[in-house]
């Protein structure tokens, strides 16, 4: 916000510099306003979310097994050296990354396509979009369920028909694939929903102007449409890449986790909840915490350049 | 450039609105033809057939002599300017004015010399790198302007592209428009709603409404000499006065008095079905302070007293707003006018708008005795508004006793 105003004023024809003051008096009063109004929310998140974070960043600092509760001591940061050390963590912490990259890739272009049918059918446009989004409106673990019973060998609809001989659930790969495919199924409604507003953000003369300027329909979506899309976009993938980042459900219901397709969530719930270890398991949660944080960040600093109304600090300029 | 041609064009939407009928128009190599009327009467939906951005149900559109029916825009050449400018928001002027060339695979160098050249044009060089949300109205539509003239396209169309900007820039821009038209003679088809830059800009004006044509010419020839009602009452600004008259034996009855009827408005009237009730129209110019009239000149025309209800002094002469007192002339043309009054400024209806010299000394709430010149009085039948003095494309006065 403060970095936007700023460019503007510094720019040839921002107004002159009495209208600038007061201009900046009514936006102070603005956002003064603004944070009053935020105030009473603001508040009771912090109370919420701030006690469990601080009180896991606590646990985190101790050596904490509830099977050995009486030796129970504070050791600092060698936690953090046990988890970041220790291969289990570092394979889970690869497996997340690589469920993450490929279905948020593989539903980025699936939710375009899908988000394109929806924005250009006229006729039947509710039927379709109704039944775009069933899959995210059932329930995580039972449409997990589902996918595990279709590929459970013998009885199985999908196993019978692709591996009648092995059981895919119980190899590495194929069990990833599985997993991965069961979240894209899952979530590429939601991706295509939020790209549909963000084509809703074209403007149809745009596209025309484009055909007019001689544009196939490629170069339309890529040159005109994606470009004035992108906040819309990067929305959607910061969405979708915390979300699968976090992926506990499908895992937990498909493999339980065996053969090393463990998440990060998995097994800091095997650490705690059936481990009991409190020290290693919110030292597990919180670096999880710190890896979405960064997240975040990288990607709202990537929005900063593509939020609309932001072409001056638009660094190729 | 070339030549447009549209041959019973006609458009249906897939909802069954059919928003033009059977449309024929020819438009020259060069020519600068305006598409006017009120909203919603199928002009966008016209130009964008002809751009290939709505698809034609029947008829024929040629470019330069070829059928286009089914070329997508792409491949017709044409260039267009959208109300909105539909400038591209990621790219700068620099880049918005190139993209069409870009796509066009020409030579870097050629683009540079091409985009360099239409913004000297068109003002626009030290604008080049900016993005086009941080250019006034103004600008933005110079950009679009330009956008369009850097590809040298065989036409020019123009869906209202200057009513988003304010109406000082409006006038200039139109300047703008009208000038490089002439420099570049190139075939434009330009929409608007706005009568006035119809009659300033156009070589010739078409006249639609729902969908329908409703006359073809020179914007004098259309001013001079409408074909109905409709015309008559949208061109024009302040625009005609139609007052409620009957026929009878030798003589006019309105609510301004009995008018004397000439020779060839009888042979007008005379037809079997001719009406017996008709509606008079008269501009305000042919209106004038009796006393400021010649001798010579008083036998032409009518003379007749009302109230003055306000006097607006231009400087070079006197709107008068005299009060009549009476019925209004009722025809569904009228109606249809009154809905659009962006489009035609339509009198109060009790009110005669008369254009009077300056030298006249008619006062706000004195009687004023008026003379109007009979021989540019029109009729009109208010079943289908056609007009009835109209004589192999002249407008003949009632001529005076
Ligand atoms: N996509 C569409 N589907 C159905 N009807 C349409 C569609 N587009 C336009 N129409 C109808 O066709 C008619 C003509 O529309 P058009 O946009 O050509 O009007 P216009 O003369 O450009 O008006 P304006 O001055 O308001 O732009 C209108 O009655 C409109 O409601
Ligand atoms: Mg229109």
């Amino acid at each position: 916000m403060t970095v936007v105003s700023r460019q503007k004023a510094a720019s040839p024809e921002a107004a002159v510099p009495s209208r600038r003051a007061g201009l900046s008096e009514g936006k102070k009063q603005e956002r003064r306003l603004g944070w009053l109004l935020c105030a009473p929310a603001a508040l009771v998140m912090v109370a919420v979310t701030a006690y469990p974070i601080l009180y896991s960043i606590w646990l985190s600092l101790q050596r904490y097994d509830l099977k050995f509760p009486e030796n129970r001591e504070f050791i600092g940061l060698a936690n953090y050296a046990t988890v970041l050390t220790n291969n289990y963590w570092w394979t889970a912490f690869g497996v997340t990354m690589l469920i993450t990259v490929i279905s948020v890739a593989v539903e980025l272009v699936l939710g375009m396509g899908l988000a394109l049918i929806m924005h250009r059918t006229i006729i039947g446009r509710g039927l379709v979009r109704t039944s775009a989004l069933i899959p995210y409106g059932i329930v995580t673990v039972v449409a997990a369920f589902s996918w595990r019973y279709a590929w459970t060998p013998g009885t199985g609809y999908l196993a019978n028909l692709f591996s009648p001989e092995g059981a895919p659930l119980t190899e590495r790969a194929s069990a990833l694939a599985i997993i991965i495919f069961a979240e894209i199924w899952k979530t590429t409604p939601f991706m295509a929903l939020l790209l549909m507003a963000g084509l809703a953000l074209v403007p149809d003369d745009l596209l025309k102007a484009a055909s007019m300027d001689g544009a196939s329909w490629w170069q339309r979506f890529t040159k005109v449409m994606l470009p004035v899309m992108k906040p819309a976009i990067l929305v959607a993938l910061l969405f979708r890449t915390l979300d699968a980042f976090r992926i506990f459900d499908n895992i937990y219901v498909l493999s339980a986790g065996a053969n090393e397709t463990s998440s990060v969530s998995m097994i800091a719930y095997n650490n705690l909840m059936k481990g009991l270890n409190l020290g290693i398991g919110s030292t597990m949660s919180v670096l999880i915490f710190l890896t979405v944080a960064i997240i975040a960040f990288i990607f709202v600093k990537l929005f900063g350049t593509a939020a609309p109304g932001s072409d001056d600090v638009d660094g190729r300029r | 450039m070339a030549d447009i041609v549209l041959d019973k064009v006609t458009k249906k939407y897939p909802d069954g609105t059919t928003a033009v009928h059977e449309i024929d128009l020819e438009i020259a190599d060069g020519e600068f033809i305006i598409l006017v009327g009120p909203s919603g009467c199928g002009k966008s939906t016209t130009l964008n057939m002809i751009a290939g951005l709505e698809d034609i149900s029947s008829g024929e559109l040629r470019i330069a002599g070829e059928r286009v029916n089914d070329k997508a825009p792409k491949d017709r050449d044409i260039a267009m300017v959208f109300q909105s400018y539909a400038l591209y928001p990621n790219m700068t002027v620099g880049e918005n004015m190139a993209f069409p060339l870009k796509l066009a695979k020409m030579p870097k160098a050629e683009i540079d010399k091409k985009v360099a050249e239409a913004a000297k044009v068109l003002e626009l060089t030290e604008y080049l790198n900016r993005k086009p949300a941080n250019l006034s109205g103004g600008q933005r539509q110079r950009v679009a302007m330009g956008r369009a003239i850097v590809r040298s396209p065989k036409a020019f169309l123009m869906d209202e592209p200057l009513s988003n900007l304010d109406a000082k820039l409006r006038v200039q821009m139109r300047t703008q428009v009208s000038r490089l038209q002439k420099q570049l003679n190139t075939t434009t088809v330009y929409v608007t709603h706005d009568q006035t830059e119809a009659m300033t800009l156009g070589d010739r004006v078409v006249v639609m409404r729902g969908g329908y044509i409703q006359q073809v010419g020179d914007p004098q020839t259309l001013y001079d000499n409408p074909h109905n009602l409709f015309v008559a009452g949208f061109i024009g600004s302040p625009s005609m006065n139609f007052l409620p008259a009957t026929v009878e034996e030798s003589k006019l009855r309105t609510p301004l008095g009995d008018l004397p009827l000439g020779d060839r408005v009888r042979r007008a009237l005379s037809g079997a079905d001719a009406p017996r009730q008709v509606i008079l129209g008269i501009r305000p110019e042919h209106f004038e302070d009796a006393r400021l009239i010649e001798e010579h000149q008083r036998a032409k025309g009518f003379e007749f007293t009302a109230p003055v209800d306000l006097v607006e002094s231009m400087g070079s002469d006197k709107y008068v707003y005299l009060t009549v007192e009476g019925e209004h002339a009722v025809a569904a043309d009228l109606e249809d006018l009154a809905a659009d009054a962006g489009g035609a400024d339509l009198p109060p209806q009790d009110n005669l708008v008369t254009r009077l010299s300056a030298e006249s000394r008619v006062r706000d709430g004195a009687d004023a005795r008026v003379w109007m010149n009979l021989d540019k009085i029109h009729l009109f039948d208010p079943r289908d508004g056609h007009n009835l003095t109209l004589h192999e494309g002249q407008a003949a006065g009632v001529n005076a006793a």
